[in-house]
């Protein structure tokens, strides 16, 4: 690992400020920024350790109804407030199904937002990449890419977005609370994440110094509390990233869908919103022809950058079913396996 | 430049000076005070052998920096045993033969302790492990460990009843 400067600012101004300069980034849990710098990946003259900070790992509902997260607020702390797993099913199923419990217990709110793909060519050093090394190439899009991109990818770069936690996130319109040199601000969490084009470096709309601050679900997130689902396949039962996820909410009236939030994890450089599909949903009748139109939809314009056209028929029908486990109802408690298509207890319907 | 931290480690306040910011807790523990029950198996947070409970909660103290956790307080699995008495997941990992080779054992033990303090998991073996996951055995002791954790589990709860009572 290379030497870095360590500072550890007393406030948010002063983090800011720290870290504004060229080669220095934040530290909060390190679960995935301690295992790049120690393969090479990441080489930071300074961490700017967040953790210490005062007032960034609350959880409160505010006046108007929304939720507001704190960045340090820990995975397994938020996945575990019985509250918030109530109220917003999904974003804790995507939680609990994601890395393991001593990863969860460490690892941050803001901190999982901004990890980087797992893309095997990233992570080693000795490929091209156009992510790590802008301009040298990209391995992947000849080598191992089963795995990779099937949405908005580009001859740059194939990489996925690996955050489970994401995907429900984008499907209930989060918003992400930004401070930085400029002062505070705000921008849907869909914004947060680039598509690669050709700057697949440039992963997110964050400028040097910008800190999330808080994540924050608006009031109409919580209507869809009944029917919320994350179902996520993995090459093993548990403790892998997604090869491909689906976050489905409902808001079902009269036996009719009023509303429908769909979005998928594992396909693109970002978590995918499927407005298009939520569109079809609307007004209709919960019912399995719904939601494969719906899946048509919503892998519109998919292609595969690789040997992964297999995932873009997976994706279809992980968000049929995706559908279909949210219209039956959220379960009284989270699955033993969460997210699993393979739960005992899941209830999941072979499509 | 010099970091000066103090941590509490099985119970012991521990004053420190690292003269680089890239130590890690694993490498604090075994190396500065060869508490070497902890292993280092792939030092990237995938194995769990490192797991250690910081502030009462498991961790992969691998993907930890020292300097960063000024002030916790850490238990390691040297923190356990009361003399010859055994902490009752020692205990139960010795009666239910939950190890072979035993690299992976510390980490297991530990991270089942915050798995029961966690509370999630119930007497529901899948939940058990679901929840244990993040601790790999090349050995393939799962069976064992899993009816290890559900014994000493059973065994915490009971004494905990009684005492409660």
């Amino acid at each position: 690992m290379k030497q870095f400067d360590y500072v550890r600012p007393a406030t948010v101004t002063e983090a800011v400020a720290a870290a504004a300069q060229p080669g220095a980034v934040f530290l909060a849990a390190g679960t995935n920024l301690l295992d790049l710098m120690k393969g090479g990946v990441s080489r930071p003259d300074r961490l700017v350790d967040v953790t210490h900070l005062d007032g960034l790992d609350g959880i409160e509902t505010l006046a108007d109804g929304s939720l507001r997260i704190g960045a340090l607020v820990r995975n397994a702390d938020l996945a575990h407030d019985a509250e918030f797993a109530r109220s917003y099913p999904a974003v804790a199923e995507a939680l609990l199904s994601g890395a393991s419990a001593q990863l969860r217990n460490a690892a941050t709110v803001g901190g999982n937002l901004l990890q980087r793909t797992r893309c095997a060519y990233f992570y080693d050093t000795a490929s091209r990449c156009n992510k790590r090394a802008p301009g040298s190439g990209c391995d992947a899009r000849d080598g191992e890419n089963r795995s990779h991109a099937v949405l908005g990818w580009s001859e740059s770069c194939i990489a996925t977005h690996p955050s489970d936690f994401c995907v429900p996130l984008v499907a209930l319109d989060a918003i992400v609370e930004i401070e930085g040199r400029g002062g505070r601000r705000e921008i849907a969490l869909v914004e947060l994440h680039r598509l690669p084009g050709d700057a697949p470096d440039r992963e997110s709309v964050l400028e040097p110094g910008d800190l999330i601050v808080a994540v924050r679900l608006p009031p109409a997130a919580r209507g869809f509390a009944a029917h919320a689902r994350y179902l996520k396949v993995r090459e093993r039962t548990s403790y892998a990233f997604a090869v491909v996820s689906a976050a489905a909410a409902l808001r079902i009236e009269n036996g009719r869908i009023a509303e429908a939030r769909l979005a998928l994890g594992g396909v693109a450089a970002k978590p995918w919103r499927a407005r298009a599909a939520e569109d079809v949903l609307k007004g209709v009748a919960p019912i399995a022809d719904a939601f494969q139109k719906a899946a048509r939809r919503a892998l519109e314009g998919a292609k595969p950058s690789g040997d992964n056209a297999f995932k873009i028929e997976l994706a279809r029908r992980i968000v049929v079913r995706a559908l279909t486990l949210a219209a039956a109802g959220t379960p009284a408690r989270i699955p033993a396996l969460p997210a699993s298509p393979f739960a005992s207890t899941s209830g999941a319907l072979h499509v | 430049m010099n970091h000066s931290i103090s941590l509490t480690v099985n119970g012991a306040r521990r004053d420190f000076v690292l003269d680089d910011p890239r130590v890690t807790l694993l490498d604090l523990l075994r190396e500065r005070l060869h508490l070497t029950g902890t292993k280092k198996g792939c030092d990237r947070g995938q194995c769990g052998a490192c797991t250690i409970l910081v502030d009462g909660k498991r961790i992969n103290s691998c993907l930890a920096l020292a300097v960063s956790h000024d002030g916790a307080d850490i238990l390691t699995i040297e923190g356990l045993a009361r003399g010859d008495q055994l902490h009752p997941v020692q205990a139960a990992f010795i009666a239910h033969d939950g190890f072979q080779c035993g690299f992976c054992t510390p980490g297991q033990i530990m991270s089942a302790i915050g798995m029961i303090g966690e509370g999630q998991a119930g007497n529901d073996p899948e939940r058990v492990r679901e929840c244990m996951s993040g601790n790999l055995c090349r050995c393939g002791a799962y069976v064992g460990i899993v009816d290890a954790v559900l014994d000493a589990q059973g065994q915490m709860d009971r004494t905990n009843q009684r005492r409660s009572a």
